[in-house]
């Protein structure tokens, strides 16, 4: 066990690694409710993989991690495990990106009996052909319903400008044909290929006692004997640095054009300090070029090409990256060539260091204001040990950054071949 | 054990809440001004929410403002607007950071404070009229934020069937106002709008974090001059008689799922002697995964991926939603029905009734851990006029009885029905 301290936040938490390899951190919080998930690095682009049992390399539909996500909540004797959560006083939920999925519950009320029906509900794979059937028809309606969602459109349309042969071009949840391939069967290969407790990490915080849940947690699993497995083998995509295409359009029925530009990463294949020091920098970056106490943000209103819907976005996982900037604009053409200007401009310029301090303050109390948030810990903390980063050390990796980490990442991410852009324009 | 800790104090036409509470990392402050809402007044107050986040005398645009924002720690400034039954509600809303946590540790609240005044009385304007290229630039951004309805179809649907269902009553004002208003506002006549809110609204302005009570009202009171208000009578319900038949709304649009939308009268609202069972039927009938909506339209009949309902208790309105394939139109619509029907016999089990008696008081447990819900759980008592605890509002769940939850289904008449589809064939 290990006791990790954060002082300048106040915080404290412990982690244990289990002998059957599941990550366990607890962080003790003063709150009302206890926050909890068990995430699973498992996600909508593990498409073609090892299975363990048949030791083969297979491919499998899109959007069956998403699928089994819905499954995973099926008990043995064919009730929905929502049910238990309910009786015990939780809420219970789950979600599905690019590269994990996850299982949460939050309670003000008997923690311990809902953290035990969490661990056992995901590692009890339950669901017959009938229900896998049954399910269709309701992700169908989800996938529809994301179908006249414009801004889910502008933003997944970009991606697939950016993206060639990588599997983050699949929408997460599949399409309606592609669901209608999955199986029973294959809902299992992909549940024993992914679901060992060393592929996962369980993540607890609220006002709990932290022995006591990590003797809990670790009584659950070694009652359940699983077995030690060879690692994962995940086929690693073929994808050029260059983006697939320049620029693409749709037509949708909608009030407002929408318009997003973005910059695919070049080589996605950081981890722990260095890609905290990379994202924190075109993060900061972006808000340099584009933040709202910029000239050119007053220059893109007063154009009328953005309003208040206007945002940017940096992400970078193990093997795919990617910067977006936009929202809704009268003029999608006139934005893009704007937007791409002031980059270039930008790039021309020298650091204005004054304005660095300033975008790095705001940056840093961005961060205290998400930390008021158990879902945000949970959630941001899991994606930032998974890629070996610790979500604690935002505060001091923000004020260690200097102006020549913010050329570099300037250089590097913002680049011509590397450019695209994907607009919703009125039918 | 007492959840919330609440201090108030009135100055001259202000009243101060401070909530000390040390498990935030920042601080936020809201203040909220309350007046009735009027097919006169919604756009104008829209503008006004706009106009007034958007520029102050001292920085006369908004980078300025930005810009000192960003030099305070990122604290935050926006404003925003609710319909709470038949009043409007304007909100400009603050956080900054608990200087605690910072390595330079200059006191940000009294600071924020001083900029949050600035903004409600010292507006970018003169000589009785705002300025005027802020009040152009902020009509563009208002009339961008209407027709973005537009865009998001569940949004879109609920709006409509509002329009449709209250057409009668002032509940059906959109909280944003009207696009074809927004340009016939001078900034003479915003400004005359923002005088009215100054002198007449109801003022109520909250703290909540890691504060001495004391130490915010001493620097609450230097900073906000409010004159007494004169007292405004309130007709807080609308009476509505049931309809005769239901009203069926049919649009067309090209969508490729379809959004079911059911309007319910209910004749209940906050304060009424069924309130507590109306939450409890509610939630029992389409709010949780064991409701008999998730239940039966969604796990046994799979027709959708979401099915809920929701109750607008200070209208006394319930609305069931749902995406579905335009065929399945009629299914989903009996399975609904028969729902409320089943609920109205007493068909539940005290297994169902007392989970969701568990999820609602986890809901206002949870509700505490959010600085934004502990102002909104707050500001019920202004809307309401009822001071209770958080312990009272646990407690009055706990009593709801079987039968009390069967008079709140019967007083549940479905009112008119609103479905997008995608274009006929």
């Amino acid at each position: 066990m290990e006791k990790l301290r954060f002082s300048e936040l106040d915080e404290k938490m412990i982690y244990h690694r289990l002998s059957n390899g599941l990550s366990v951190y607890v962080l003790p919080k003063n709150f009302n409710k206890t926050y909890v998930t068990f995430t699973t690095k498992y996600g909508s682009i593990d498409n073609r993989f090892r299975t363990p049992d048949k030791n083969e390399w297979v491919q499998v539909p899109d959007g069956i991690a998403h699928f089994l996500e819905h499954k995973m909540f099926e008990m043995p004797d064919g009730s929905d495990v929502f049910q238990q959560f309910g009786r015990q006083g939780a809420q219970a939920n789950a979600f599905t990106s690019f590269n994990r999925t996850a299982y949460l519950f939050s309670t003000t009320d008997q923690v311990e009996k809902n953290l035990q029906t969490l661990l056992d509900f995901v590692q009890t794979p339950a669901w017959t052909d009938k229900s896998v059937e049954k399910e269709k028809g309701i992700i169908g309606q989800e996938i529809r319903m994301y179908d006249d969602n414009p801004d889910w459109r502008v933003y997944y349309g970009l991606i697939r400008n950016m993206y060639r042969n990588h599997p983050i071009r699949i929408d997460i949840a599949g399409t309606v044909e592609s669901i209608s391939d999955i199986t029973k069967e294959l809902l299992y290969d992909c549940y024993t290929t992914f679901y060992h407790p060393s592929n996962m990490l369980l993540f607890i915080t609220g006002p709990v006692d932290p022995d006591r849940i990590l003797k809990l947690v670790e009584e659950n699993q070694n009652r359940k004997g699983f077995k030690e497995k060879k690692p994962i083998e995940r086929h690693d995509p073929d994808e050029p640095e260059k983006v697939a295409k320049k620029t693409s359009v749709i037509k949708m029925d909608v009030s407002l054009p929408k318009c997003l530009i973005g910059f695919k990463e070049k080589s996605p294949y950081r981890s722990g300090e260095k890609l905290m020091k990379h994202e924190l920098s075109v993060s900061l970056l972006l808000e340099l070029i584009f933040g709202r106490g910029t000239e050119n943000y007053r220059i893109l209103t007063d154009e009328h090409l953005i309003d208040e819907s206007f945002s940017f976005d940096y992400s970078e996982e193990w093997s795919f990256g990617f910067s977006m900037i936009g929202g809704n604009t009268a003029d999608p053409e006139r934005l893009i060539e704007r937007l791409k200007k002031m980059i270039d401009d930008f790039k021309n310029c020298p650091l204005d260091m004054e304005a660095f301090d300033r975008a790095r303050k705001k940056q840093i109390g961005g961060v205290l204001r998400a930390f008021n948030s158990l879902e945000y810990i949970a959630n941001q903390f899991t994606r930032y040990r998974l890629n070996q980063m610790d979500l604690f050390n935002l505060i001091p990796a923000f004020e260690s950054l200097t102006g020549s980490d913010l050329k570099a990442a300037l250089e590097d991410h913002f680049n011509e071949d590397r450019f695209t852009s994907f607009s919703v324009l009125k039918k | 054990m007492v959840y919330l800790v609440e201090k108030a104090k009135t100055f001259g036409g202000l009243d101060v809440h401070a909530v000390p509470i040390n498990k935030f990392k920042t601080t936020t402050i809201a203040i909220r001004f309350k007046a009735p809402l009027t097919r006169e007044n919604v756009t104008k107050r829209a503008l006004l929410s706009y106009a007034l986040k958007s520029a102050t005398a001292k920085s006369p645009s908004t980078q300025q403002l930005e810009k000192r924002l960003d030099d305070l720690y990122g604290a935050s400034l926006s404003s925003g607007l609710a319909k709470k039954g038949n009043e409007h509600v304007l909100s400009l809303l603050m956080t900054v950071a608990n200087e605690r946590f910072l390595s330079d540790s200059a006191p940000l609240l009294k600071k924020v404070l001083e900029l949050l005044a600035e903004v409600v009385f010292q507006p970018f304007a003169k000589d009785g009229a705002f300025d005027a290229a802020t009040v152009e630039k902020e009509k563009r951004s208002l009339k961008q934020r209407i027709s973005s309805i537009y865009d998001d179809k569940m949004s879109y649907a609920n709006q409509r069937l509002i329009d449709e269902m209250c057409k009668q009553e002032v509940y059906h004002l959109h909280t944003y106002g009207y696009a074809e208003e927004v340009d016939q506002i001078s900034p003479e006549l915003l400004y005359d709008t923002y005088q009215d809110m100054i002198h007449r609204d109801k003022v109520d302005l909250y703290v909540v974090g890691q504060v001495d009570p004391e130490t915010v009202f001493t620097e609450v009171k230097a900073v906000f001059p409010f004159s007494g208000r004169r007292a405004m009578t309130e007709e807080r319900r609308q009476t509505v008689s049931n309809p005769e038949s239901v009203h069926v709304v049919e649009e067309h649009q090209a969508v490729k799922q379809g959004k079911l939308n059911m309007g319910f009268r209910t004749s209940i609202v906050r304060g009424d002697p069924l309130y507590d069972a109306y939450q409890v039927f509610n939630g029992l009938f389409g709010v949780f995964p064991h409701s008999k909506l998730f239940m039966n339209v969604r796990e046994k009949a799979s027709l959708a991926y979401y099915a809920s309902s929701s109750y607008e208790s200070y209208k006394g309105l319930m609305v069931v939603m749902s995406g579905i394939e335009t065929d399945n139109y009629e299914k989903t619509v009996n399975i609904i029905k028969e729902q409320l029907k089943e609920m109205q016999s007493g068909n539940f089990s005290d297994a169902e009734l007392n989970q969701t008696k568990a999820l609602i008081k986890n809901a206002i447990l949870e509700g505490l851990d959010s600085p934004y819900s502990i102002i909104d759980i707050l500001y019920q008592e202004v809307l309401t006029g009822v001071k209770e605890s958080v312990e009272d509002k646990l407690k009055r769940i706990d009593k709801v009885t079987r039968d009390e939850i069967i008079k709140a289904a019967k007083q549940t008449v479905l009112d008119t029905i609103y479905f997008l589809r995608n274009e006929a064939a």
